[in-house]
């Protein structure tokens, strides 16, 4: 049978959908797919399942689950040059070619994002300032246009397409196959330098100074210390290891046996974990060398980590705030979730250097903070809050995070709307691709 | 020792590109032969990238049994200075009731499933005594286990095949070629993909795993996952005079 009725949740298990979904394992099945009478409510495709919100969730329409597309096609070595399948992942390419010297170029914080998604959402990493995005490496994308055309998008040939798809929330019609180029990779470790930060005041400073000399940059800010300690945390950063490092034992995968109850992730035992967390790294700081995948997804070592959050899951707010406008609206933002008790864990702060190359793209230069916030009756009303502050500081939200965002916000946030909306009336005038993002955000206009 | 070549037929399906994928990293050239040129060509582009090893591509179709000469006589061509071990997965499981209204298709159940591997190992037989090892692993289904009233067509094309193959592993035992059936319950692929009724669905790259290292270790058959046997135990002995009126 093609499709198959299922239910399909965000990551923050917040966001949750009944979906009709097919999982080809063949590329041309994709297009007949998509035009079967199955899919005329619409559809989305759903790649590794680890964006937060609903980006990739279609209630009551259609869903492609693409995991079964993940074959790796062509490599040219000279160039760096990968082609792969849709459904390929970052562990897939970590494992394939780092042991040969390469890498890819930009990474998420974790490796069972897709390719797929990884270009749908214009993902960024902790080497942002220095290498931009991922849809910066892009070299072309091959694309089922949803009246069922195969076309090729590149820089060159169908720009405002390949524009459209990049950080284009799966809109645009199915991504079959992708070329990136992945970069030398010198070492299969990193030398990692870890400091401690008093407050928020000092950790900016650290990282204006870090941003423009380190490839790899990442700040673990302690989500409940307040007052003078407000922003405290942790800088790495990070270079590729030269010469021999020594073999570690290979990280073992745990799981989460259990939804961890409710009570057992509040403001006292959290604020404990973070104290032991902040008080690991020595007050002089230290050096590590670290396996790339230990620095670059230390959440994938627990495979299913959002089931701390319990069954009621989690919302993640991933903001950028500009340059100019960071310095007085991180802390007010930080103090915000703080008074509301929302206890979030670990929030990361990072800085963003150039915009990406999609409409709807993320990076702005400035300052990029995520934080969890565990999902309580209230947290829809917090978020709305931080939202208007995000606005007031000309900022905007990260939409492969996103399950909260109001329309109106949306269109301050992102006003290169109109360019995608443009190319969706062109490719897609009958509205077979959706999601429920879509619907939320009103990308196709007011219901 | 010489390198392993693994003949992997019916290669488009999940179970086979997973069983391709274990073989290629456990060090063994490939072969894989199917309809699906183009989607054969990307699985072994993905092969190689990912092992390093050898693979080529071959046109092959089961039911197609006057090809199968010419088929196998390319095998040999591309096994030399390798032992040849053939991974067989090409199956079909179209909808029963359709299969009782239109012979043809009854027909092409009976001759993917079960006449395919007869044509197959028939053609192979010399060659594989000769090399005096190798492996032949099938897979077959615990529907071939008994006759079920709701899918006998395909259970009976799944139980020659295995009545076949207990008589080919005792013919090729004296030349030290193992014969593996592979029975396997639910598995999570494209053939059973929304299917009702189904329960402890294992994934195929476990079962493929599970393939390989009863060749390896010389099994005869295997259920996999393992408690299927058991199921099919109790299955087994439940009186035909019962058995019959129960509609499963």
């Amino acid at each position: 049978m093609a499709w198959k009725r299922m239910a399909l949740q965000g990551w923050g298990r917040v966001t949750r959908a009944e979906t009709l979904a097919s999982r080809p394992e063949r590329q041309r099945e994709v297009a007949p797919l998509l035009l079967a009478p199955e899919a005329a409510p619409g559809l989305i495709a759903y790649g590794g399942g680890r964006s937060y919100g609903d980006v990739a969730l279609n209630s009551g329409g259609a869903t492609l689950l693409t995991q079964r597309l993940n074959r790796l096609l062509d490599f040219v070595p000279d160039t760096g040059l990968l082609v792969c399948e849709a459904g390929v992942t970052f562990q897939d390419i970590l494992r394939t070619f780092l042991p040969r010297g390469y890498a890819a170029p930009v990474s998420p914080g974790t490796a069972f994002v897709t390719i797929g998604g990884a270009i749908a959402n214009d993902v960024h990493g902790k080497n942002h300032d220095r290498h931009g995005s991922f849809g910066d490496h892009l070299a072309w994308i091959e694309l089922v246009l949803p009246d069922g055309r195969l076309v090729r998008a590149s820089r060159e040939e169908e720009a405002e397409l390949f524009a459209a798809t990049i950080g284009g929330l799966g809109l645009t019609g199915l991504i079959l196959r992708a070329a990136f180029h992945l970069q030398k990779a010198p070492s299969t470790h990193f030398v990692v330098h870890e400091r401690r930060l008093p407050d928020l005041q000092s950790f900016m400073a650290a990282f204006a100074e870090v941003r423009r000399q380190a490839t790899y940059s990442v700040g673990w800010i302690d989500g409940v210390a307040r007052g003078g300690q407000l922003g405290r945390g942790i800088l790495q950063t990070a270079e590729y290891a030269t010469g021999e490092v020594p073999r570690a034992r290979p990280a073992r995968e745990r799981r989460m046996p259990v939804d961890l109850p409710a009570l057992a992730l509040n403001r006292h035992s959290v604020r404990l974990f973070n104290e032991a967390y902040f008080r690991r790294v020595p007050a002089a700081g230290r050096e590590r060398i670290l396996p790339v995948e230990q620095f670059l997804y230390p959440l994938d070592a627990v495979l299913d980590w959002n089931r701390l959050y319990g069954k009621r899951g989690f919302y993640q707010l991933q903001c950028v705030l500009p340059d100019a406008a960071a310095e007085r609206g991180l802390p007010a933002l930080m103090e915000r979730v703080a008074e509301a008790g929302a206890a979030s864990f670990l929030a990361v702060l990072k800085t963003l250097g150039e915009r990406g190359r999609g409409y709807l793209s993320f990076p702005l230069p400035g300052f990029t903070l995520a934080l969890d916030l565990p999902a309580r009756p209230e947290t829809p009303a917090l978020m709305a809050q931080l939202e208007a502050m995000i606005l007031d500081h000309g900022g905007r939200v990260y939409l492969a995070k996103d399950a909260c965002l109001s329309p109106e916000g949306f269109r301050r946030m992102y006003p290169e709307l109109p360019h995608l909306q443009a190319v969706l009336q062109r490719v897609d005038p009958a509205g077979r691709m959706r999601s429920d993002m879509a619907r939320r955000l009103q990308i196709h206009g007011a219901a | 020792m010489t390198a392993d070549l693994w003949v992997v037929l019916g290669a488009s399906s999940s179970v086979a590109r997973a069983f391709a994928r274990a073989a290629a990293e456990g060090g063994a050239d490939l072969v894989l032969a199917g309809r699906d040129q183009a989607d054969l060509a990307d699985t072994a582009a993905d092969l190689r990238l990912r092992t390093g090893r050898r693979v080529e591509c071959l046109d092959f179709d089961a039911a197609g049994f006057d090809s199968h000469d010419a088929f196998v006589e390319t095998c040999w061509r591309l096994a030399e200075g390798h032992r040849l071990n053939l991974f067989f997965a090409a199956g079909s499981m179209p909808d029963q009731e359709a299969a009782m209204r239109d012979f043809r298709l009854a027909r092409s159940i009976v001759e993917v499933n079960f006449l395919s591997v007869v044509s197959l190992l028939n053609r192979l037989e010399p060659g594989l005594r000769a090399q005096r090892g190798g492996a032949v692993v099938v897979l077959g289904s615990v529907a071939g286990d008994r006759g079920r009233r709701k899918n006998f067509l395909y259970g009976s094309a799944k139980a020659g095949l295995h009545a076949y193959l207990q008589g080919m592993r005792g013919r090729l035992l004296a030349d030290g070629v193992r014969v593996v059936t592979v029975k396997p319950g639910f598995l999570d692929t494209a053939m059973t993909w929304g299917l009702p009724g189904l329960f402890l669905v294992a994934s195929p790259q476990a079962a493929a795993r599970a393939g390989l290292q009863a060749a390896g270790k010389g099994r005869d058959e295997i259920y996999y996952p393992g408690f299927w046997r058991l199921i099919m135990l109790i299955i087994k002995a439940i009186p035909e005079r019962l058995f019959k009126r129960l509609s499963i």
